[in-house]
């Protein structure tokens, strides 16, 4: 059990993973997209969810927390980001999203740079931010390599699925690494033929990528692992969206899809779930010449799985502000001529959804009985600007608060230094 | 330390001999031309109108007054594009509309102290990037507004989504001297001129930390350090008080008025005093330094632009009239920005240091309302509550200060501009939008009446021109 695992290594081993904790009287936010339950119970064991809701019986010798007056929320999933492989977005020395000069693409494997003591981790876990998914960045193909998901405990392992899916791009920012759109997708056919021709036995001394490559676009060609692709136009949807006929096995994402609403119909229909640039409304690329803050709204209300991330907008606050975005999808409801979502469907865009976009919503993202007990307890409406985290539990284990940024604020709350310079003060 | 300031100042004056009315910088030279000193003119007016409005009052409305007032149930007139009265149960003048102001707030016009809209436009091409004139670490020269598309999508966005009325849009921060902003009223024109603030001082852009040194680094020249920075900074300065001396001993004894430059009137207008120095500087050290370098030459740095470490130095930022121009919550995508807090905003203000929100993003100006917000509520937490219409200088008034437009702008008081947003609801909630903006009194933008939503020249004709952005 992974649970035991973290007991074994972590500081945190005060917390008694056999315990029955039941979360009670807070309101009940269980992130599936079904409304804020008011006094509810949030029941976890053994680093999973038992049972979440208005009608759950407490289990005998439970320990209780008192959540009264507050929110019992799922942890959010931050659906696209770098967490944990790098230090600084402008500090390259940390970067490992980008991979450079490497001969390699497809093969490459997230997962092994994740640095669970990064800064961004700990900060964004003391805001509720309790799973990432996180990519590596396309170089010199279509293909940047295989993403992970993680969690942002305070522990050494940080990895909640390696391999979890395969990036691509498509769209501009591809066309800009290979050359022009149509080049790209004769890269992308040429890999997945590779990739195809080697599961057979074949030959594919022609083929333009490497072995490592080509084996590890195989579990893509055969449906096995997701294929996120990020592009914006409308245009460009439709072609991702084609490539089924191809490839039937396909398990596509689209990230990004700026212009979707344009053609959200037919992203229902080939049933692609989207990780959407959530408030992006500039015209900011060619591709994006129809962007708007209704583009979520409008794709789920034609059907589709939509989550949202930091992408295409800024990122400098962390995804911490995912919250943020989300509550201004329910914000922009109220503007006449605006789609936005329901509370509850715009907290599943970063909870549930995110995790269904990858197949890992059994799992993690939401407080349904079984998935991992990643469980926030706010001390208000977490998409309310004016809240904040009290408690984080990540697979069940309590998390602490503080981050190098709780440290510094200590600090210089009086800025002015006293008997001793401020390097004494900690 | 204050008094070397003193006696610099005094030096400076004397010597350039400027302080007084125009006619006493204007000369003439032995062919009977007449030359005033060359950056006291304005060859590029602003043609800023304000577009026509209709009296108007807004009752029974939540009113953050901008400095720091606030009436519950209060009732807010304007009409000629000014603002007439602020108060409780203020009678209807003949005419005029009235809006039943119920379950909303009414706030002073966002102001943006630090944008790149028009500079940096949408979409991001290559051909509209012309916010940096990255070929020498000090280009004094260039003016922003000669950048500035004014068609450029976002400036929409930040009216209808965030409420801004002003900006300051400034050069980049690749050179340590980038150049003159430009102050502009959020109001599409076809020409940048007709955007310009009527009256508002010229912003001047200064650079300190990574951004220089790596760029000028990059290519093999100075500086490629923090100390190459403020060496470039130094030898520039010197040359601009000797450009001053030279105008000043030509107003004082005529003859042939010196060689002028472009770069060296910028620098005369700040080391004047006309010209607000706004200077990106993210390092606590660094804001020392360039305060210790203004006392050098003369000159007043107005405000430090992402000041992630103000809360570090805020007394000495208090000490010298200097202004922190800061985000919520940004921090670590860059070394320099590593030690970002969100209590920044509230440390500043406890410590009674002139702080404000900015965006430098087209993205965040459309949701600096929701920015303040986090920095309260970061306060809030680490026990310095700062009451929402406190917070909404932050907003408003304190950047007015800053770029010296806050006897025009920036506050709901009478006679000033009637730059104001009523918003859906409490505007520090995240689920909460303008309602209507007036800028100088013309309504500009209506959530209930499409017509009332500019749409730029780009977007016409594009897929999903006049959707709700």
């Amino acid at each position: 059990m992974r649970a035991l695992l973290l007991c074994a290594a972590a500081l945190l081993c005060g917390t008694a993973h056999a315990e029955t904790i039941a979360i009670s009287g807070g309101t009940v936010a269980i992130g599936d997209g079904s409304q804020p339950i008011p006094s509810g119970i949030v029941v976890i064991r053994d680093g999973r969810v038992i049972a979440a809701g208005a009608n759950v019986a407490v289990p005998a010798g439970a320990r209780i927390v008192d959540a009264q007056g507050k929110w019992v929320a799922a942890g959010l999933v931050a659906g696209f980001t770098s967490e944990g492989i790098v230090d600084g977005e402008g500090i390259e020395e940390t970067y490992d999203g980008a991979a450079g000069k490497s001969v390699f693409n497809a093969a490459i494997d997230i997962s092994t740079a994740i640095n669970p003591t990064n800064q961004s981790i700990a900060v964004d876990r003391s805001w509720g931010v309790t799973r990432a998914v996180v990519s590596p960045e396309a170089n010199n193909s279509v293909f940047a390599g295989q993403g992970a998901v993680i969690d942002t405990g305070a522990d050494d392992t940080p990895v909640t699925k390696a391999r979890a899916f395969q990036y691509a791009e498509l769209g501009e920012d591809g066309a800009s690494h290979i050359g022009s759109r149509p080049a790209s997708y004769v890269m992308l056919h040429d890999a997945l033929a590779a990739a195809r021709s080697a599961s057979r036995g074949g030959d594919s001394k022609d083929a333009l990528i490497t072995r490592a490559d080509a084996a590890a676009l195989l579990p893509v060609v055969e449906g096995r692992m997701p294929l996120v692709v990020h592009v914006e136009r409308a245009s460009d949807i439709l072609q991702v969206l084609s490539l089924k006929q191809a490839y039937p096995n396909l398990k596509l994402v689209l990230l990004g899809a700026a212009e979707g609403w344009m053609v959200a119909p037919k992203i229902a229909a080939a049933h692609v779930p989207v990780i959407a640039a959530g408030l992006a409304d500039l015209p900011a690329a060619f591709e994006r010449t129809a962007a708007t803050e209704s583009n979520v709204g409008r794709m789920q209300q034609a059907g589709v799985t939509v989550a949202i991330s930091t992408v295409d907008v800024s990122t400098e606050g962390g995804q911490r502000n995912l919250r943020q975005y989300a509550g201004n999808l329910v914000g922009i409801s109220r503007v006449p001529g605006m789609t936005g979502l329901d509370w509850g469907a715009a907290f599943a865009t970063i909870t549930s959804r995110p995790a269904a976009a990858l197949g890992l919503d059994g799992d993690i993202g939401s407080l349904r009985p079984g998935r991992r007990a990643d469980v926030v307890i706010w001390d208000g409406d977490p998409l309310e600007l004016s809240s904040a985290p009290l408690a984080v539990w990540i697979d069940g284990v309590a998390q602490p608060m503080t981050s190098r940024q709780t440290r510094l604020r200590d600090r210089y709350l009086n800025p002015q230094e006293g008997a001793l310079p401020k390097a004494y003060e900690r | 330390m204050l008094d070397r300031r003193a006696a610099l100042a005094a030096f400076l004056i004397l010597a350039a001999c400027t302080d007084g009315a125009p006619p006493r910088s204007v000369s003439t030279t032995p062919s009977g031309e007449r030359v005033v000193e060359p950056w006291k003119t304005d060859p590029f007016p602003s043609t800023y109108h304000a577009y026509p409005g209709i009296p108007t009052l807004v009752t029974n409305v939540t009113i953050y007054d901008g400095e720091g007032g606030r009436i519950d149930g209060g009732s807010v007139l304007f009409a000629d594009g000014k603002v007439q009265a602020i108060g409780r149960n203020l009678p209807a003048p003949a005419g005029a509309t009235v809006i039943d102001g119920t379950g909303k707030w009414i706030t002073p016009g966002v102001i943006d102290v630090h944008s790149h809209l028009g500079v940096y436009a949408s979409p991001g091409v290559k051909a509209l990037s012309d916010g940096n004139e990255m070929t020498s670490p000090t280009t004094p020269e260039v003016w922003a507004e000669h950048s500035v598309w004014p068609q450029d999508p976002g400036f929409s966005r930040a009216l209808t989504n965030g409420g801004v009325t002003t900006l300051q849009i400034l050069p980049g921060s690749a050179n340590l001297m980038g150049g003159r902003s430009v102050v502009v009223k959020n109001v599409y024109a076809r020409t940048t001129q007709g955007m310009k603030f009527p009256g508002a001082p010229y912003g001047f852009k200064m650079a300190c930390g990574e951004n220089p040194k790596r760029v000028y680094g990059a290519k093999g020249r100075e500086p490629s350090t923090r100390m190459g920075n403020i060496a470039v900074d130094r030898e520039t300065w010197q040359q601009a008080v000797e450009y001053k001396r030279r105008w000043a001993k030509y107003e004082k004894e005529g003859g042939d008025p010196p060689s002028r430059s472009l770069a060296m009137d910028t620098l005369a207008g700040v080391l004047d005093g006309k010209i607000l120095v706004h200077n990106h500087c993210y390092r606590a050290d660094e804001m020392a330094n360039v305060i210790d370098m203004s006392k050098e030459f003369g000159y007043h740095v107005t405000a430090f632009h992402h000041g992630v470490e103000a809360y570090k130095v805020a007394d000495l930022l208090k000490a010298n009239d200097i202004c922190a121009v800061v985000w919520a919550d940004w921090y670590g995508f860059k070394m320099e920005s590593y030690d970002g807090i969100p209590e920044n905003l509230a440390i500043l203000q406890k410590t009674g240091t002139c702080a404000m929100i900015h965006s430098d993003d087209e993205n965040g100006v459309q949701r600096l309302n929701q920015e303040v917000a986090k920095a309260q509520a970061a306060g809030r937490r680490a026990g310095i509550p700062i009451p929402d219409e406190v917070a909404w200088e932050w907003l408003s008034y304190n950047p007015a200060k800053a770029l010296g437009i806050a006897d025009k702008t920036g506050s709901l008081k009478p006679g000033k501009m009637a730059d104001i947003v009523l918003w859906n609801g409490n505007p520090l909630s995240v689920y909460t939008r303008p309602d209507k903006v007036w800028v100088d009194g013309a309504l500009l933008y209506d959530a209930h009446d499409p017509k009332r939503r500019p749409v730029s020249d780009f977007e016409l004709g594009q897929p999903g021109e006049g959707d709700v952005k």
